[in-house]
């Protein structure tokens, strides 16, 4: 640790103390009769109104590893990392529609997490364990990523310690985040997102309008990296797409867009807002992020012609891409601007870390705790669960990264992606229609998972020597349905997720036909039709955080 | 638990014709449109800035869907088909 920057240090540190005491404070900032409650830890007492809700889903769903990787990807790949706008551009007008019904019905039946819907709505725990398990395991390793961008922050501040003292700091504020998450709940990063997301802009338009104009303008900066691309021997980089991964682009975007708000923890944000009109004003105001995104991404080719290298993660001994960002502010901006810009990704770490843990820790404490083990358990004992839960789940991501490669983590992540995916037929498709048979939607979630993992398992990436898990891009001519190749030869790529939820919706049309001839009993459905229209003025809903 | 609910309100299945704008911002997903690198824009390629252009397409389409849909159930009708017919109805 020689070369720490001392002026960047401080005014990161002095920025994290400030949000460290609003986490704290959260606790009593607009709150109900008690926080002994899911409704009132892990919802916020599902009151937030149209602002408080646009920064705590926009700091939900725009994650410090997205402001860090998605530059990254476009410094190493080019046009393929942009997959992240259109993703953002279409994954509004696709969610809207479905958000506000699972806001409504959840309102009325009082759920709290997408397994509780669909144990209501199929009265099946085998199916919402499931629909549990898979969004714990999803949402793990994506807490563990925003820790790979709070460490891209500090690394390039000089804390680039090696072993386990490298990641002593990490640690450090992530005992501080447990803490007042455990204190607060939602509300902590609820009131944090507003520091978080003033630092973002701030920084975001500096970056867009002086960046460009000390390196030579726009035309200069794509031409650099063209430049580069063609240099690389690699044919699938380059400032446009090839005819190969167009298919890949499109329906990994979609693919992203359909999994988004499946991720326990957007719909955690959605379900804490007051009504809604404040999810349909949400579902418009948010694009806002996405222009900040799209900004964002093409710091990876500023990077590339300010000749940004990344720094050597010494706890691994590699180049660590994801430090493209910070070392390209790091030798741009002056060291006290430097400092805020990395305050603004450090607690943009926080923000979704929080929520992540807490949407978590509801799955656990309703679906397995109270289904499995204690199952008269008072709401009092439900908060305690989950509080201790949130412990746990966040101490698990801190041990992904101490103890193996963070590459692996961001492996999981992948992973993680096509997994969730696969809850869409039970999730989603649920709020419109209960056609699809239970034991359908069981087997298409069992090879939709299944497939999806085999098919993640034998794509290699030649670039970093890895055999398998090296990417979600399959070749159509190495799909294999028990040995037949429908695409032999093809070397077009689509994304891996896409092709097992398809897997999963045949299946699950197949064995739903068979199961209805067979007239096997669909479970007992608890919502009513116009639970699903539900709105906040209605005079007969349920009071919220009352045992 | 709510039960009983009084009639009047909105159930099953609802759909304005409005709702069918949100299938607009899906040609973004269609690459062929915008894979090139002129014109330029700013000195950023086609492909760039048209998909800038779309975050605002998206905002606009979003944002008359619920101008036109809010405040009022989207149908004035009593409703025809409620999720229980699209089920099976007999098997539950």
């Amino acid at each position: 640790m020689t070369n720490i920057q001392w002026p960047e240090l401080i005014i990161f540190t002095i920025l994290f103390a400030v949000v460290t005491v609003l986490g704290f404070v959260a606790s009593r900032w607009k709150a109900g009769n008690t926080l002994d409650h899911l409704d009132e830890w892990g919802l916020g007492g599902r009151k937030f109104g149209s602002w408080i809700t646009w920064f705590l889903l926009g700091g939900d769903l725009y994650t410090a590893y997205t402001f860090v990787a998605v530059p990254a990807l476009m410094f190493s790949a080019g046009a393929m990392g942009l997959f992240a706008l259109p993703y953002t551009i279409i994954v509004y007008p696709i969610v809207l529609m479905p958000a506000l019904r699972m806001w409504s019905v959840s309102r009325v039946r009082g759920y709290v997490t997408p397994a509780d819907f669909v144990r209501g709505r199929f009265g099946s725990p085998t199916l919402a364990l499931l629909i549990a398990i898979t969004g714990i395991i999803a949402t793990m390793p994506y807490i563990a990523l925003q820790l790979v961008g709070l460490e891209a922050v500090l690394r390039t501040m000089g804390i680039n310690g090696s072993g386990i003292v490298g990641h002593l700091p990490l640690l450090v504020a992530f005992i501080i985040l447990a803490v007042y998450t455990y204190q607060s709940g939602l509300r902590a990063p609820a009131l944090i997102a507003f520091v978080k997301d003033i630092l973002i802009y701030l920084v975001i338009i500096v970056a867009i309008i002086y960046l460009p104009s000390k390196l030579g303008g726009w035309s200069a900066i794509f031409d650099a990296a063209d430049a580069k691309f063609d240099k690389t021997p690699s044919q699938a980089d380059g400032i446009l797409l090839n005819a190969n991964n167009q298919l890949q682009y499109a329906t990994l975007a979609l693919g992203s867009a359909l999994a988004l708000f499946l991720y326990p923890h957007s719909l955690t944000s959605v379900l804490a807002s007051r009504g809604r009109s404040v999810i349909k004003r949400n579902m418009v105001a948010l694009p806002a992020y996405s222009l900040v995104l799209g900004l964002l991404a093409l710091l990876g080719y500023v990077a590339i012609s300010a000749s940004v290298s990344p720094i050597t993660n010494n706890a691994t001994g590699k180049p660590d891409t994801n430090t493209v960002v910070p070392v390209l502010f790091d030798t741009q901006f002056s060291s006290w601007f430097a400092g805020i810009a990395f305050a603004a990704i450090g607690i943009g770490a926080l923000v979704p870390a929080a929520i992540m843990s807490i949407a978590a820790a509801n799955l656990w404490t309703r679906n397995i705790y109270k289904e499995y083990i204690k199952k008269n358990a008072t709401p009092g004992e439900e908060a305690k669960q989950a509080k201790l839960a949130s412990l746990i789940v966040k101490f698990g991501a801190v041990a992904f990264i101490l103890f193996i490669d963070p590459q692996f983590s961001i492996d999981l992540q992948l992973i993680g992606g096509v997994l969730i995916l696969q809850t869409l037929p039970a999730v989603a498709i649920s709020l419109y229609t209960r056609w699809f048979h239970r034991w359908g939607l069981i087997a298409g979630w069992v090879v939709g998972i299944g497939w999806g993992l085999v098919m993640l398992y034998n794509i290699p990436n030649p670039a970093t020597g890895k055999a398998h898990f090296g990417g979600s891009a399959l070749k159509l001519g190495d799909l294999s349905i028990f040995g037949w190749h429908p695409f032999s030869g093809s070397p077009v790529q689509i994304y891996v997720g896409f092709v097992a939820l398809i897997a999963n919706l045949l299946i699950a049309v197949i064995f739903t036909v068979i199961a209805r001839q067979l007239k096997v009993f669909n479970g007992t459905d608890d919502t009513e039709a116009e639970d699903y229209h539900a709105d906040e003025h209605d005079k007969d809903l349920r009071e919220i955080g009352v045992h | 638990m709510a039960s009983g609910k009084a009639d009047g309100k909105v159930r099953g299945f609802q759909f304005s014709p409005w709702n069918l704008l949100l299938i607009i911002p899906l040609l973004v997903l269609i690459t062929s449109l915008f894979n090139s690198d002129g014109p330029r824009l700013f000195g950023m390629p086609f492909f760039y800035w048209f998909q800038f252009v779309f975050v605002v397409v998206g905002v606009v389409c979003t944002w008359i869907v619920y101008v036109m849909t809010k405040d009022k159930p989207t149908s004035e009708r009593p409703d025809r088909l409620s999720v229980d017919e699209l089920d099976e109805g007999d098997v539950k």
